[in-house]
Parts: structure tokens; sequence; C-alpha cells
């Protein structure tokens, strides 16, 4: 198992996992659009540059590729910003790649807010959204090093295609190499019985990090949970957390129509319904600035949690 | 290049998959008949005299590919792959109806010989550009054939798969375009005008040829030509009849997808057999 707590970026977790996989399984081809320098997918060019195809500025077709290169046997990692790899081509990965049930890693980098100074035009609040859509899909939001490299693993050993939403620069080490993670089932980060906050990103954990700190500080216990696998949602956890809490916040850097929130929401309609609340980015689109003024202007800072948080207690 | 039993034999291949195809849409009552019909040639050129495939090994290793990705015209498709003996004839007669192995659109899930799902107009040539490019990988020998639409065309995907397989010179990719000149909504040049199609293509550095696409003289020759030329994609402009050997669909501008009644089967049956083409 491979100890991620060196790397600097959360891009250099995804490519120590993608780069692995390819050590190990020569069937992993890699795809970009010209946003190789971004992701640092170089690496894989230059030690694979037969295996490696930079497709340029056409993600339709980068992803036609793709799921061509799957029917031949390869298993495509293919990447872009996850405003191009969600609305730009998600016709061809619905329909060339799932629908033809072929198999593709799709690597939708810089998820919510996080695209900072690249600003509205390459945020996607929408992502989870699409990619919910379809069936069979694994959608994943890692929030730090170790758990991106790990599940990405397991992505590959799943069978499925997945959509991989994740951060590009900045790294949070959370988990020490050793830690269980496990595609599919949350991780529990804290435990209290006065409410439950699902979060999913590194940037929405981060922050309900810090949130159940004040919380606790104000005589309030949370359970957190660290919802790394979107899709197919933790179901057994989340009726577990409605039962011993009874109050549930979800956290997501993203957009609530057809979110992780409105997700958990419409499961505990059906078994178990229980006040809920949530953060999300609500109807606004994205626009530019650094992280601090975003997770203000969004409000997703930690202080925002824990207010929704105390509301819902209420 | 083709002797005239070859020709004789591959014409009457292609009148027996006309046959197919009008029955097999007349016994639904309506279909894709138009776009299904202009391809023929090329399918029962492919399927009968090109293409290393066993029919009774529809995955076969190391064989050569199909893509349609003009994917409503799997009728004629599925009657060129049952005529080779992929699946019984009596699947045409499914075609479209609840539980069938042979949706309106060309799936690679649902019918044996199937390499590629198609549809959604464009995507079926980024795929074939992948499975060219997979084909290299793997060292093979083999050659991914695509048939794309005229109208089909105007999809922007189509050209960007058109600059990147002659960026990576998919030497092995062989493409032909339907030029029937009609689409959905009438002919090409009243709805977007395709009448540049060979200098596009040359444009994107393709090989280009135009031929008859109804002649499997000028189609061999030109499949040979695009192998010989293995330094790039090769793009074969075939001029064809939307609904050829359909004849109540020749001429209609509703021809894309239209009503084929028991009587409009009879007669075009008959004239089919009576040597029309």
């Amino acid at each position: 198992m491979r100890d991620t707590s060196d790397l600097a970026n959360m891009k250099d977790a995804v490519m120590a996992a993608i780069l692995d996989l390819a050590d190990e399984h020569e069937e992993v081809v890699m795809l970009e659009a010209d946003l190789m320098t971004c992701l640092g997918s170089t690496g894989f060019m230059k030690k694979y540059p037969g295996r490696f195809f930079n497709c340029g500025i056409a993600e339709a077709n980068m992803v036609g590729v793709a799921a061509g290169l799957s029917s031949m046997g390869f298993v495509p990692f293919a990447d872009s910003f996850g405003v191009f790899s969600s609305r730009r081509d998600y016709d061809q990965f619905f329909l060339s790649v799932n629908y033809a049930k072929q198999r593709v890693h799709l690597i939708g980098t810089d998820p919510g807010v996080v695209a900072q100074v690249n600003g509205g035009t390459h945020m996607p609040f929408e992502d989870i959204a699409l990619m919910r859509q379809i069936p069979d899909l694994i959608i994943i939001d890692p929030s730090d090093a170790q758990s991106c490299y790990e599940l990405i693993r397991q992505l590959y050993e799943s069978g499925h295609s997945s959509y991989i939403r994740v951060g590009r620069r900045g790294i949070t080490h959370r988990y020490p190499v050793g830690t269980r993670i496990e595609l599919g089932k949350g991780i529990v980060l804290s435990e209290g019985s006065d409410l439950a906050i699902i979060a999913e990103g590194e940037t929405m954990v981060n922050e309900a990090v810090k949130a159940v700190e004040i919380l606790r500080d104000r005589g309030i216990h949370a359970t957190l949970v660290d919802m790394h696998t979107i899709k197919p949602l933790d179901t057994e956890l989340v009726e577990k957390l409605a039962r011993e809490t009874g109050r549930i916040l979800v956290c997501e850097n993203g957009r609530y129509a057809g979110g992780l929130g409105e997700a958990v929401a419409g499961h505990l309609a059906k078994v178990n319904p229980t006040r809920m609340d949530y953060v999300n980015v609500g109807e606004r689109f994205g626009e530019v600035g650094n992280l601090a003024y975003l997770l203000k202007a969004y409000n997703f800072t930690a202080e925002d949690i824990a207010a929704k948080a105390q509301a819902l207690l209420k | 290049m083709l002797d005239l039993q070859t020709v004789e034999i591959l014409e009457k291949k292609a009148r027996e998959i006309r046959i197919s195809t009008i029955h097999e849409i007349a016994h639904l009552g309506k279909g894709h008949i138009g776009g299904a019909m202009s391809i023929v040639e090329i399918l029962t050129y492919l399927y009968y005299h090109e293409m290393n495939i066993d029919p009774e090994n529809p995955k076969m290793e190391g064989r050569d590919r199909f893509v349609c990705s003009k994917g409503h015209a799997g009728p004629s498709v599925y009657a060129t792959l049952a005529s080779r003996g992929y699946f019984p004839q009596e699947w045409l007669l499914t075609l479209n109806k609840g539980g069938t192995n042979l949706p309106s659109h060309c799936d690679m899930t649902k019918t044996p010989g199937i390499d590629f799902t198609t549809g959604s107009l464009g995507q079926g040539a980024s795929a074939a550009a992948g499975i060219a490019l997979g084909q290299k990988l793997k060292g093979e020998k083999s050659f991914t054939y695509l048939i794309v639409g005229d109208g089909e065309s105007q999809e922007g995907q189509v050209w960007e798969m058109a600059e990147f397989a002659s960026t990576r010179k998919l030497g092995n990719l062989i493409a032909f375009t339907d030029f029937n000149r009609m689409q959905l909504d009438g002919y090409t040049k009243d709805v977007i005008n395709m009448d540049n199609i060979d200098t596009r293509w040359l444009g994107f550095n393709w090989h280009v040829q135009r031929i008859n696409g109804h002649s499997f003289e000028q189609i061999d020759y030109a499949v040979q030509q695009a192998k010989a030329a293995c330094d790039r994609p090769s793009m074969i402009i075939c001029d064809t009849v939307k609904s050829q050997g359909y004849f109540p669909g020749v001429g209609v501008t509703a021809n894309h997808s239209m009503a084929v009644s028991q009587e409009d089967e009879k007669a075009a049956i008959a004239a089919l057999e009576g040597g029309s083409l």
C-alpha cells in the first residue's frame, strides 16, 4: 500500500494512483484534452508515451475515443476540468461509454467553487446531479490524498465506469496509510448524538471538521461523515445516522438539485423521514475569487456550517 | 479489381439484403428506410468481400471492425448480419418490438456482430477512431470501417474526430460518407449545405476519394486505395440515392423515416426481383 503523506497536491495523489495502476495493468491508458500540465499527467506521457493521448481541446471526441478504446479491452482514464467532463461531453459519456456498457474513468477536476480564479465559467455545481442520472456509474469526491489514491485503485477493481470529482491544487492529509477506506462506505470522523453532518469532498469535509470543533465548544456533539462515494450512496450508514441522531445536515460543494443532499433526503423519505438541512450553492452560479472569499460568499465556512447545525437542533 | 463474377455475386447479395430490409421495416409498418437502403452496397462489400470476420465468433480477436455511426441505418445492418449468419433471419421480424435484440439504432450490447453502439449522431465516429487506435496499440493489422451520414457530418464531433485521426495517423481507419444529399428535414443544400464535403476532409489531411456508392467496382477500388494510404485515415465519399431500391421512397423528402405499407413492400420487392437494380 502506497503512503501518500509526502505528496504536495491532490493531483499528485490522482496521478500516483493512475500511474501505479498503469505499472500493474498494461491495458490502462490515459487521455487528456489539453490539460496535461494542469493535472500533471505529463508523468504518464513520459513513462508510457504509447499509452497516452492528448486529444486536444475536443472533450466530446476524447470521451468517444476512450469508449472505442474500452471496446478494444483498454481501461482509459480521461481528464478535463469538471465543467467540461460533465457538461461538455455528457452525451458522449452517457451513451458511448455507459449506455454502451464500456468502462471509462472520467476525471472532473476543480469541483464546486475550488476553481477559484478561473471563475464561474469553470465551476461545476451540477456535475454530481448529471452523473447521478447514469445507471451503475460510481461517483467519488475524495477529501484527502490517501483516500483519493485508495478509491481510484478500488474504482479500477470495481469494473464500473466512474466520475472522479477531485481538486488539483493544495492537499489534505487526513487518513494515515493503512486506514480502512472502502468504496461506497462513508467514513465516520467523529461521533456525537445531537446531529449528524454528512460532508462530501475536500473543501466541505475540511470545513465540517472545524465546524464540529466549534459545535463541541458550544456543547453540541455531532457525528461527522466523510461521504467520499456519492454514488452508490452508503444507505446503511445514512439510515444509522438518522436512527441515532434524528437530525442530518448535508454539506456539499455543489447544487442541491440532484446532489448528495437530495440523494440522502430521497432515501430517508422512503425509510425514515428525518429533519434535515443543507449547505450548498443554492440557486447561484459560480464567480471568481480566492477560496477564502468564495467560502464566505457561498456560506460554506465552518461558522456557517455550525450555525446551520445549531438551527437544525431547534 | 473485382471480376465480373464477384460483382454479380455481390449484386445478388445486395438485392437480397435490400429485400430483407424492406420486409423487416414493412413488417413493423414504419422505419428508417431511406438511409438504410442507401448504404447496402457498402455493407455488402464489407461483410461479403472485404472484412476479416467470423460470424460464428462475432468477437474474434484481431478482426476488422465496423461502426455505423448513422445508427438509424440499423435495419440494413441487421439484414446484412442476418444474411451473413450472425443470427437467424427470423430475428429481423422483431425489429423495434419490445424485448428485441434489434433496436432501431445499433446496439453492441444486444446484437451479435455490432461492434459499437450508435444513435446519437457523430458519436460513432469518435468511437471508431478509438477502436482504430486500439487496434494499432495492440499491434493488429486489422482495419476499422466507419459509415457517417452527410447530414450527420453537420455534427461538430465528426470534425473533432477528423483532426484527431489525422494527427494520430490512423491509416487503419477507413470511413465512408453516405452522401445521399438528404436529411430528416429535406435536402442538405436547404438545411446545411454539405457540397464542399471533399475539401472539408482534404483540409483535415485525410486521404479522400469520391465514388458512386452503388458501384461495387468503385467501392472495391477505393477501399484498396484507402488501405494502401497507410499514413493517414481515409474518407470515401459515396454518392448515393436515399432509399435506393425502395422506389416508393426515392425522391420523397420524408423518406428518412416513413410508413412502408404491405402494398409498397410487394411492389418494391417485385421490382427488385425483376432486376430494377
